[in-house]
C-alpha cells in the first residue's frame, strides 16, 4: 500500500494538524466530497478518543497513514496505548430526549456510519484502526 | 470558527461559522454561556456557515441546550445542511433538537 505517513503527539491540540493531513491526503486521491467529509469527522472521532484514553496520566505518539487504490481509501490511525478496540464500545441509545442523553459512544457510532468499513487490529504493541472508504464507481 | 450574535426581539442569533469541533466546542460553550449568565433564555442557533461538526460540537450544543431547559429556555437549530445534518441524523439529534429551515422560521417559532 502507497502511504503517506504523519506522526505527532496525542493531543487535541494537534487535532487541525491531523485533520489537516488527511484532507490533502484524501484531495490528492481524488477521494470525492462527501466521502472526504464523513472521512475527516471518523478521524476527529478517533484521534480524539486516543488522545482522551490512550496514554493515562502520561504522553503518547499517534501515526496517521493514508494510502488505498483506485477502488479505495484507506487511513489508519495507530497508538502505542494499552490494547483497546475503540469499535467494541457499545452504540448510544439515540433516540433518548435532550435532557437524558449521554454523549458517550457517539464517537463509535459516527466512526462507523461515516466509513465503509472500520476495523480493529493489534499489531506489534500498537493499536491499528482502519478505516476504508470505497469510491464512488464510474 | 468564528462566532457572530445579534440580538433580536424575542431571541438571540448566534451564528457559527467554519468548524465545530473538539478544538473549537469549548469557545463555543464559554461564548453561549456568557449570553446565559447576562439573562438570556431564547436562541436561535445558525448553522448556515458551519462547514463541520464533530460529536465534540454536538456535546458542546448539548450542554448549553440542557443549561437552557434548567431555566426554562429554549434552543432552536436553523440551516442545518450537508454533512452537518448527516452528523445530527446520525446522531439523532435531528430530532433531540428543534430544526428550522431559516433564521425567520427559528425566530417566529420562539414561544
Amino acid at each position: 500500500m502507497v502511504s503517506d505517513k504523519i506522526q505527532c503527539g496525542a493531543t487535541v491540540e494537534n487535532l487541525h494538524l491531523v485533520t489537516g493531513f488527511v484532507e490533502a491526503c484524501a484531495d490528492r486521491s481524488a477521494l470525492e466530497t462527501k466521502k472526504k467529509f464523513g472521512l475527516l469527522v471518523a478521524v476527529e472521532e478517533a484521534f480524539v478518543n486516543i488522545c482522551t484514553y490512550a496514554y493515562p496520566g502520561g504522553e503518547g505518539e499517534v501515526e496517521l497513514a493514508c494510502g488505498g487504490d483506485s477502488d479505495t481509501f484507506v487511513l489508519e490511525i495507530a497508538d502505542n496505548g494499552s490494547p483497546f478496540d475503540v469499535l467494541s464500545l457499545p452504540a448510544p441509545d439515540t433516540a433518548l430526549d435532550i435532557m437524558e442523553r449521554e454523549i458517550g459512544g457517539l464517537g463509535v457510532c459516527l466512526i462507523r456510519k461515516l466509513t465503509d468499513d472500520a476495523s480493529y487490529r493489534r499489531e506489534n504493541g500498537r493499536n491499528i484502526l482502519r478505516l476504508v472508504l470505497k469510491r464512488d464507481v464510474k | 470558527m468564528e462566532i457572530h450574535t445579534q440580538k433580536e426581539a424575542n431571541a438571540t442569533v448566534v451564528a457559527i461559522t467554519g468548524r465545530l469541533d473538539a478544538v473549537t466546542a469549548p469557545e463555543y460553550e464559554k461564548a453561549v454561556n456568557e449570553l446565559i449568565a447576562g439573562g438570556e433564555i431564547a436562541f436561535v442557533i445558525d448553522f448556515g456557515s458551519l462547514d463541520y461538526i464533530s460529536s465534540a460540537g454536538l456535546r458542546g450544543l448539548l450542554v448549553t441546550a440542557k443549561q437552557l431547559k434548567g431555566k426554562g429556555g429554549q434552543v432552536r437549530c436553523a440551516n442545518v445542511k450537508g454533512t452537518v445534518k448527516e452528523v445530527f441524523d446520525i446522531s439523532g439529534f435531528g430530532t433531540i433538537f428543534q430544526m428550522d429551515d431559516t433564521v425567520a422560521a427559528a425566530l417566529a417559532n420562539i414561544s
